[in-house]
């Protein structure tokens, strides 16, 4: 044979071959970088984390002010986003089992609606949503002076809603203060915006990954448990959903990544979330190398811990194969 | 004991009638049916009267902006803007030839939808069409004035972005879908490394990526410009997205058929373009049509690097003093556009799934 046929020598030629190109690729983008950065007279480093942001944050969870260094500006961001992508990862999830439920529905009224919904969301682009529900919060609202009050207690205007807050010595009423209401639970539009319309969003795929999960358990499984005696609840909740979850398990995982994902829109629409805080950083440093690097960093971390963790407890609920 | 054998077969048996149920019945069933019934209801009758005085009895459907004093619907905002919302800042002289893009896009979907249509030759004609289609959009040929990808905008730009980002991310797919089921530790592990890599990050942070650090890492003097920029992102993007589906294809293939192409000592590349691929991407047609769905939807993100995509033109409309910024109008408008391509894309796959083209046992 020639020695150019044989199957070892060929597999690692190509082998050498392609790492080498894709080092080179990467050797090649990373002199370019290099060279320009050195010819714009820009260095590369992070120093600056240190340094005080000057930037305001509008709303946090964690507590910030302007004279904070970068790092700590960075930590706020990256709170607001967790705190985004928990309060709506849990509120997809009540829509979308609600949505399912009503999908599976025997009334035709409630399955039209069901649907409607779900082909409506899920077909047109969040940010078109997004922007749609900002400026529902914005314009589509009174003023600060002739509120909507829909119920004692709550009032919606163009600055935010202001909600009764639940506190330690009772409920803790919003009251009507020289500018502004005082009290309360304040939510900005910001926010309102990207808990409305993510919400909405995610619990349109959510609600078909579970309808689709319930479908894919055999119907004659529940049928079975029917005849074996079960009562209508019980062969729901000892056969069907056992069975089911096995199915939803992997597609809810990608979903909630996904609204981790999505909640970097909050760019579009203002709210200080960690994208939006790496775009105000390079603005104000230029140091756009770094700031990109972290907003990485941040993302590969916390998407392969959530996989690994789904991965874990997909395993003990996995069909065991012997 | 005398036995007994049936020797003729009994007919078979329609199923039994399913009583039907009284309107009531199905409306008002159980309590979980009274509940939906009643909110549905509820929420019709509370809705209806105000969008329609809203939309149709105190419409403005003609005239200036001044006219829409907020009572209803400012439908002459849309009649104004219309030709800006769909077309950007394109000259308004030339619109013909956007239309003309938009109409070649839309016939060569539709002429590849049917099944007996996918072979090479529409796969010539969307490239023919397309380079046709941009140089329509781009001129400076066959005395065409030339327009600058500056001055593009609106729903060419979506479809452009979609349709190129598509169409040049399926071969790298395809190279990454077969790098990752290869035996060679390397070429594998450098594919799974790249589709992963991409799809951790959300499309926003490769869009910045790409549009601030490109041009750092590109030799100095070339510049390309800022819808390549964009289309470079998308690209990359719907590759890897397209590569876990194909891998998704070449999984479920049974292994008979990659060793009884190798007993036929049919070389890798004939093996692979012959037997392997044709399977593997049959087999998963109806989640690539989605994935055209997440694209369509995605290429409204291009608004963050300032590209004038149809949904970024709608803001700029939305900006005008002169009008008093009808947004549930524009965003509708907007979002129904959308709305037709993906909803037609959905229907067309379920439509491709009850096919069963290819004997495909579920």
């Amino acid at each position: 044979m020639v020695w150019w046929r044989d199957q070892k020598f060929r597999a690692i030629a190509l082998q050498l071959l392609a790492a080498s190109a894709f080092i080179g690729l990467i050797l090649w983008l990373t002199g370019n970088t290099a060279a320009n950065l050195a010819k714009r007279g820009l260095t590369v480093g992070f120093d600056f984390l240190g340094r005080a942001a000057r930037f305001p944050i509008s709303e946090s969870i964690l507590s910030y002010s302007p004279t904070d260094h970068f790092w700590w500006a960075y930590t706020v961001g990256l709170g607001n986003t967790l705190f985004i992508t928990v309060i709506v990862a849990l509120t997809a999830t009540v829509l979308g089992l609600m949505l399912a439920i009503l999908r599976r529905e025997d009334n035709p009224l409630a399955q039209g609606a069901g649907t409607t919904y779900v082909e409506f969301f899920r077909n047109t682009p969040l940010v078109v949503q997004l922007l749609f529900w900002y400026a529902l919060v914005t314009v589509g609202l009174p003023s600060i002076d002739a509120p909507l009050n829909p119920l004692p207690g709550v009032y919606l205007t163009e600055r935010g809603l202001y909600l009764p807050a639940l506190s330690l010595n009772g409920l803790d009423m919003p009251v009507r203060a020289k500018f502004n209401f005082e009290g309360g639970l304040n939510l900005s539009p910001e926010f309102v915006a990207m808990y409305l319309g993510l919400s909405l969003y995610a619990a349109a795929f959510i609600g078909e990954i579970i309808r689709g999960g319930l479908e894919a358990v055999a119907k004659g499984q529940t049928e079975a448990a029917l005849a074996l005696g079960l009562a209508p609840k019980q062969a729901l909740n000892l056969v069907l959903i056992p069975q089911a979850l096995r199915i939803i398990i992997p597609p809810m995982t990608s979903q909630y990544i996904n609204i981790l994902k999505n909640s970097t829109l909050a760019l579009v629409v203002g709210y200080p979330d960690i994208s939006f805080v790496t775009a105000t950083t390079i603005n104000q440093t230029g140091q756009a190398l770094e700031g990109i690097f972290i907003l990485m960093l941040v993302f590969f971390t916390i998407s392969i811990a959530t996989s690994v963790a789904m991965n874990l407890y997909n395993a003990r609920v996995a069909l065991k194969v012997r | 004991m005398t036995g007994f054998v049936q020797t003729q077969s009994i007919d078979a048996r329609t199923a039994p009638l399913a009583a039907r149920r009284s309107l009531f019945r199905v409306l008002f069933g159980d309590v979980l049916s009274t509940v939906s019934t009643l909110v549905i209801l509820f929420a019709v009758i509370a809705l209806a009267p105000k969008l329609v005085s809203w939309g149709l009895l105190n419409g403005i459907w003609a005239g200036e902006g001044t006219q829409c004093t907020g009572a209803g619907a400012c439908w002459a905002f849309l009649r104004a803007k219309y030709p800006f919302i769909l077309f950007g800042i394109y000259p308004p002289g030339q619109y013909w030839r956007p239309i003309g893009l938009i109409v070649i896009f839309i016939g060569l979907t539709l002429y590849s939808l049917p099944p007996k249509n996918w072979k090479t030759s529409t796969l010539w004609a969307w490239v023919i069409g397309t380079v046709v289609a941009l140089a329509l959009m781009a001129g400076g040929v066959l005395g065409l004035e030339a327009v600058p990808t500056d001055s593009w905008g609106g729903l060419p730009v979506t479809l452009i972005l979609t349709v190129l980002s598509l169409g040049l991310g399926f071969p790298l797919a395809i190279a990454l879908a077969l790098g990752r089921q290869s035996d060679l530790k390397t070429v594998k592990y450098i594919c799974v490394a790249v589709i992963e890599g991409i799809r951790g990050l959300p499309l926003l942070s490769l869009l910045f990526i790409v549009s601030i650090l490109l041009p750092l890492m590109l030799p100095d003097g070339l510049k390309i410009d800022k819808l390549l920029r964009a289309l470079v992102a998308m690209t990359v993007f719907s590759a890897a997205y397209l590569a876990e589906v194909l891998r998704g294809g070449l999984q479920g293939l049974h292994n008979g058929q990659g060793e009884a192409a190798d007993a036929l000592s049919l070389s890798w590349w004939s093996k692979t373009r012959l037997i392997i691929l044709p399977q593997a991407i049959s087999k998963v047609i109806p989640p690539l049509t989605n994935t055209v769905v997440v694209m369509v939807k995605n290429t409204s993100l291009v608004l963050i690097v300032g590209l004038y995509d149809l949904l970024s033109a709608g803001r700029a409309a939305l900006a005008d003093p002169a009008w008093p910024a009808p947004f549930a109008e524009t965003y509708g408008f907007i979002a129904l556009i959308y709305f037709i391509i993906c909803f037609s894309i959905t229907r067309y796959t379920h439509w491709i799934e009850r096919q069963n083209l290819f004997g495909v046992n579920r």
